[in-house]
């Protein structure tokens, strides 16, 4: 095999691992603390402005992960540097 | 398909080059200021008001009591910025819908530019409002073995905040011309409306964010 197609070959399978695998951990996070929300404003209805504003900000931070990893997977697949360098 | 409107480029001329990035920025500033002119050169303080000093007073005291609310200080020092930030952001994000605009955040360099706007605010904001001793004690709270990851973390914050809301509003378009490969039909559209909830989310994120920084320094 020639550098090209090894180089397309493990771009893509690795952009689907890193998107695959990189949002199994976010998920199981914004879950945890989605429902943890939940809970805490049906104790306590009054506090529902709070909460949902921490609420909102805690799954911007656990989200960011998730984000990294489907940055980093388009990077892979679209603006790749080293298949320019191999073709260039 | 492209990842960044800065790819597309206008006009080029030495070391000046007009990208889309630029060319819609300019259109979003345009847009927000002619309006607030528009709506600011006949304000009045009675009771009869008209309808869009209706809604920038309603956005003013939103965004007053929201800071108030977060930094638990008095929020006409921050307004100025973070109003700024929020309301820009959102209103790249939501004008995304008008068939060929692409929205600036969807660019890193924008992003990168306003998350190093946050970033030096935060020295600004913290010395003048304890001084430089008072703020360089900051990085060695509790002790000063914690010196150098306070440094990482604002690093990293920043770098975080920029990939953020790059990522989001970058990974709305791209859904969108996937499926428009795939089935053309309806979906698309649904997704259009989630990238502008996400977009209005990103925003607000992004201005608390800032907010919950400046304020931990001051």
């Amino acid at each position: 095999m020639d550098s090209i197609s090894i180089i397309g070959m493990t771009s893509i399978m690795i952009a689907g691992l890193t998107i695959a695998i990189g949002s199994i951990a976010p998920a199981i996070g914004e879950g945890k603390a989605v429902a943890q929300a939940l809970k805490s404003i049906a104790q306590q209805p009054d506090e529902a402005n709070t909460i949902s504003r921490t609420l909102f900000v805690g799954l911007a931070m656990i989200e960011s992960t998730a984000i990294y990893c489907f940055v980093v997977s388009m990077i892979l697949l679209f603006a790749n540097p080293f298949w320019d360098m191999v073709i260039g | 398909m492209n990842l960044d409107p800065s790819d597309i480029v206008y006009f080029e001329w030495g070391f000046i080059r007009i990208t889309a990035t630029l060319v819609f920025t300019w259109v979003t500033m345009l847009i927000l200021s002619l309006g607030s002119y528009l709506i600011t050169r006949n304000i009045s303080s009675k009771t009869e008001i008209s309808r869009g000093q209706n809604i920038l007073e309603a956005v003013i005291e939103t965004l007053r009591k929201q800071i108030k609310d977060i930094s638990k200080q008095d929020p006409g020092r921050y307004l100025p910025f973070i109003g700024t930030l929020f309301i820009f952001i959102l209103s790249a994000n939501v004008l995304s819908i008008v068939p060929g605009f692409t929205s600036p955040t969807g660019s890193l360099n924008t992003t990168i530019a306003l998350a190093l706007c946050v970033f030096f605010s935060v020295p600004i904001y913290g010395i003048a409002s304890q001084g430089v001793g008072g703020y360089l004690k900051e990085y060695i709270k509790p002790t000063v073995v914690m010196l150098p990851f306070n440094i990482i973390s604002e690093i990293s914050r920043t770098l975080s905040l920029a990939i953020r809301l790059y990522g989001n509003v970058m990974s709305a378009g791209v859904i969108v011309a996937i499926l428009l490969g795939v089935m053309p039909l309806f979906f698309p559209v649904v997704m259009q409306v989630l990238g502008l909830l996400t977009g209005a989310i990103q925003a607000y994120i992004f201005a608390i964010l800032a907010i919950v920084y400046i304020s931990s320094a001051s």
